[in-house]
């Protein structure tokens, strides 16, 4: 489909490069709102009106005008004096379309500078030339490398006030210096400003003619403008995979974002975490010439595959023959922290890299780093505002990158309450229990045999979802009972539904495997896990029985059959194992009543699609 | 990558993260510019598709062509259209162009009030019929959790400190002094149970750039923005009696790019027609704390 009218020419060259985003950040009261209103007047990017409205408003009330004001526009800001969020705004050099973020200084903003900085090209700290390095200014150089701002210049301000005394710039610069090289961080440029006169912002100072380097313009028109990882291995963020058939849209769609790497029809991607396999047929687009290849950064791309393939949002997709993502539960991480309560062990949170998302938990820290001081310490947890190095651990597999392919793989947040806490990045893989079995899961996955009939197809014509439910308890609990009364139901209603005790399989399957005991364990689990997978292949909905299931048998069968489609229940008062279970079922509950709850439990899942009752 | 490119595509990584998100999620359509662009961004994001409803908030003071241009868009794009309106307010002529209040009272009571009813489904929600080409009263409606919305950062201050995904309380409040973080490619999708989301993927984009992209993929608008032979046209569209056309002679999408890249209007906010913001003490930070859109 493409629009007749549409116009392809390329844009006319004021609008040609993409616009540079530019974070103005530093300690508070250090003048960065002025300096950024200062920019915006001498470079003639206010528009008509908005400086005399905004001196008009400082006459009404009472207040001496300043460039700071033009910026801090809501009210609260104007009546406190300091930016409380990142405010953006736009100017043009002669050369090129800038947005410049005006991120907050105050240590209780935090969270708002790192908001504005993450998204920025390159950043201008600011430093008061009277008040020197402060907190914030470390803090802030310390968060934009973490947050992957490279080019970074430093604005010692308000030298108008120091007489524009060399002595009290170089001195600054001394002491800055030495703080960024013990962070391992690099700076372009040190200069020497002020906001309020106007000095080396748009032009040229001529009160510091010691000073030899560029004005901020000249250094912002210097910036480079982050290349889009084009040569690196291919990586696909899998959003969602789309199919309309309401509007009579046969095409299943992997839609996405292409972050690394370049992607062509007849590729063969593999997908990670599930590590499945297939062939792309065509790239899909609205309103856009028909394409044979995109590239990373290029505009909203989706992709049909040759075979039809089960997989969901927060998968990977990469290139057969190139590295492939990470995967594992378990990886440590450096991170920082923004939220007032601290983050800390035994406690659930989620965590989020690119389009994936699990739940997860504080496994340790291996030590937080005070980002002013750089104190280092070994406390069990971490409070606001501290950067520390950690071991995560996850709830289930995810594919990741580590540092060197692109930062979008590499970047996770942590999300508490409802709200991003903070965020980070993955420092290094480590093993989890089910090293050893995933990869037997990714070589299953890249052979298997694929039907012509979709899980789609089986999903609608059966009206129900594939998926396991595993119900476990003492020797003494019910389980078994709910389960055969569960499937006797289901069945008489019309659902696809099949009971297999443990029993039934450690004597068949299982039947030639001579080990006993714990550390054949596994060994059985695994096998019992891909028999299971085999028949939710075939869109059944399959209860299983066993007894006194553990936390690592229910992972293991979590990492061989797709994980949302396992659903855990323990029957009985008290959970004699470490397991985690979905829904626990009373002693005291009668059959009939469990089945009840049972299948409202499948109902709310998603697995059971209409109530019949 | 040219800057529209760039900007398509974070918008469209926005607008499949809402639809990922939220399972009650709509998108507001006031049928001027931007959220016209928006819907077409939906479109690309959804290969052709836009699937979730469109709500739009019925003053009953707008330009009669903009509801005849939007009635055609639903039916020839397969919209799904919603409107919703203070009918209280407007029956009791309790309004600004009935001379009962003042104008940012007029547009917390039509806009502000008409939208908080119509996304919480407490007020009446009308849905076009595709098969009727009628609209018709909607029953059991539910709470909308993710709203998109049009909003740029360039409009005006207040808008310039929004996040892409922004959390609003039970009352649709906005508290600027508490918003969440929010950076690199991950946003709060996440929200607590009777709170909402406002959803913002236009933030990034200027006025001009909104323009370039209507011109590169020839997406209709109506013709108000254009002057039709009398030298004037609307830059920005509201409702009729607090909405001012300016002075213009540019008569299609190339001349209103030029007019604002080099023009007479480089420098001229865009929202100078709207009174309602010079009310608000020239920005529109109090109605936007009580969920103005």
């Amino acid at each position: 489909m493409r629009d007749p009218k549409a116009n392809w020419e390329p844009a006319p060259a004021a609008a040609a490069g993409p616009r540079v985003s530019i974070a103005v950040v530093g300690h508070v009261d250090h003048g960065k709102s002025t300096v950024v209103g200062r920019l915006l007047a001498d470079t003639h990017s206010l528009p008509d009106g908005k400086l005399a409205q905004v001196k008009a408003l400082c006459e009404r009330t009472s207040k001496p005008f300043e460039y700071a004001f033009i910026v801090d526009a809501l009210t609260d800001e104007r009546s406190q004096g300091i930016t409380i969020d990142a405010a953006r705004t736009f100017f043009s050099s002669a050369k090129r379309d800038y947005v410049l973020i005006d991120a907050p200084g105050h240590i209780e903003f935090l969270k708002n500078m790192v908001t504005g900085a993450s998204r920025a090209d390159a950043a201008l700290l600011v430093i008061d030339a009277r008040e020197g390095v402060q907190q914030n200014s470390k803090r802030h150089g310390y968060l934009l490398s973490m947050l992957g701002v490279q080019q970074i210049a430093v604005l010692i301000s308000k030298m108008d006030l120091v007489d524009y005394a060399r002595e009290a710039f170089e001195q600054i610069v001394r002491e800055y210096r030495t703080f960024l090289g013990q962070i391992g961080v690099r700076v372009l440029h040190f200069i020497p400003v002020s906001g309020a006169r106007g000095d080396n912002l748009a032009s040229r100072s001529a009160q510091m003619d010691w000073y030899p380097g560029p004005t901020v313009l000249e250094m912002l028109d210097d910036v480079r403008v982050s290349q889009a990882n084009v040569d690196q291995p291919m990586r696909f963020l899998v959003q969602d995979v789309y199919k309309f058939t309401r509007s009579g849209d046969e095409r299943r769609i992997v839609a996405g974002e292409i972050v690394s790497g370049r992607l062509k029809v007849g590729d063969q991607v593999v997908f990670y975490p599930s590590g499945k396999s297939a062939r792309v047929k065509a790239i899909e687009g609205f309103n856009m010439p028909s394409r044979m290849e995109v590239r990373a950064a290029s505009s909203a791309v989706g992709f049909t595959l040759e075979d039809q393939i089960y997989i969901t949002r927060g998968e990977v997709a990469s290139l057969l023959g190139q590295p492939r993502p990470e995967v594992s539960t378990r990886l440590r991480a450096k991170l920082f922290w923004l939220a007032p309560a601290p983050l800390k062990p035994k406690h659930e949170y989620l965590l989020r890299i690119g389009s994936a998302k699990t739940r997860m938990q504080l496994e340790h820290v291996v030590r937080v780093l005070d980002a002013v001081t750089l104190a280092a310490s070994d406390k069990q947890q971490v409070d606001r505002h501290e950067v520390a190095d950690c071991v995560l651990e996850l709830k289930k597999g995810i594919a990741f990158d580590v540092l060197s392919v692109t930062p979008e793989t590499g970047r996770f947040v942590i999300v508490g309450d409802h709200r991003i806490c903070g965020g980070g990045i993955v420092q290094e893989r480590l093993d989890d229990r089910q090293s050893e079995t995933r990869e037997k899961v990714f070589l299953r996955n890249f052979k298997w045999e694929r039907s012509d009939i979709t899980p789609e197809l089986r999903s609608e014509v059966y009206n129900q979802k594939p998926a396991l439910l595993l119900i476990t308890g003492t020797a003494q609990s019910q389980r078994k009972a709910l389960a055969k009364g569960l499937e006797k139901r289901l069945f008489a209603e019309g659902k696809t539904v099949y009971y297999l005790g443990m029993g039934s399989f450690l004597y068949g399957v299982d039947a030639d495997e001579k080990a006993h005991g714990p550390e054949a364990r596994v060994g059985h689990i695994r096998r019992l896990a891909e028999v299971a997978n085999i028949l939710l292949d075939a869109g059944i909905l399959l209860i299983v029985t066993a007894r006194e299931l553990r936390r690592e048998d229910v992972e293991t069968i979590k990492t061989v059959v797709y994980s949302d489609d396992v659903h855990v229940v323990w029957s009985g008062d008290s959970i004699t194992t470490d397991v985690e279970c979905d829904l626990q079922l009373p002693d005291d509950l009668d059959v009939e009543s469990g089945i009840g709850e049972l299948k409202t439990f499948l109902h709310k899942s998603g697995v059971i699609f209409k109530p019949n009752w | 990558m040219d800057q529209l490119t760039q900007l398509e595509r974070k918008s469209v990584y926005i607008l499949r993260e809402a639809y990922s998100a939220f399972k009650s999620l709509c998108m507001l359509w006031s049928v001027g510019k931007d959220s016209t662009v928006l819907v077409w961004l939906a479109r690309k994001a959804f290969f052709g598709h836009v699937p979730f409803p469109l709500v739009h908030i019925d003053t009953s003071f707008k330009i009669p062509e903009m509801i005849a241009y939007r009635d055609r868009l639903a039916a020839e794009w397969g919209l799904s259209i919603i409107y919703g309106q203070n009918e209280g307010a407007i029956a009791s002529r309790q309004t600004f162009p009935d001379g009962a209040i003042d104008r940012i009272a007029c547009c917390a009571a039509l806009k502000t009030e008409a939208l908080r009813q119509t996304l919480s489904g407490k007020g009446k929600r009308y849905r076009f019929n595709q098969a009727t080409r009628a609209y018709e009263v909607e029953s059991n409606p539910e709470p909308f959790t993710g709203v998109i919305v049009g909003a740029r950062a360039d409009e005006e201050g207040s808008r310039s400190k929004e996040r892409y995904f922004s959390p609003r309380d039970y009352e649709s409040a906005w508290r600027v002094e508490d918003q969440p973080p929010e950076f690199w490619n991950q946003f709060n999708t996440d929200f607590a149970p009777g709170t909402h989301v406002r959803i913002h993927p236009l933030l990034d984009w200027t006025e001009l750039e909104v323009w370039q992209y209507i011109r590169r993929e020839g997406i209709p608008t109506v013709s108000l923005y254009y002057d039709q032979g009398d030298g004037k046209r609307y830059r920005s569209l509201g409702c009729a009696p607090c909405t001012a056309p300016i002075a213009s002679t540019a008569r299609n999408v190339d001349e209103v790019i030029e007019e604002l890249r080099s023009g007479r209007l480089k420098n001229v906010p865009e929202r100078s027609g709207r009174a309602q913001d010079e009310a608000d003490g020239g920005g529109l930070e109090r109605l936007r704390r009580d969920g103005y859109m």
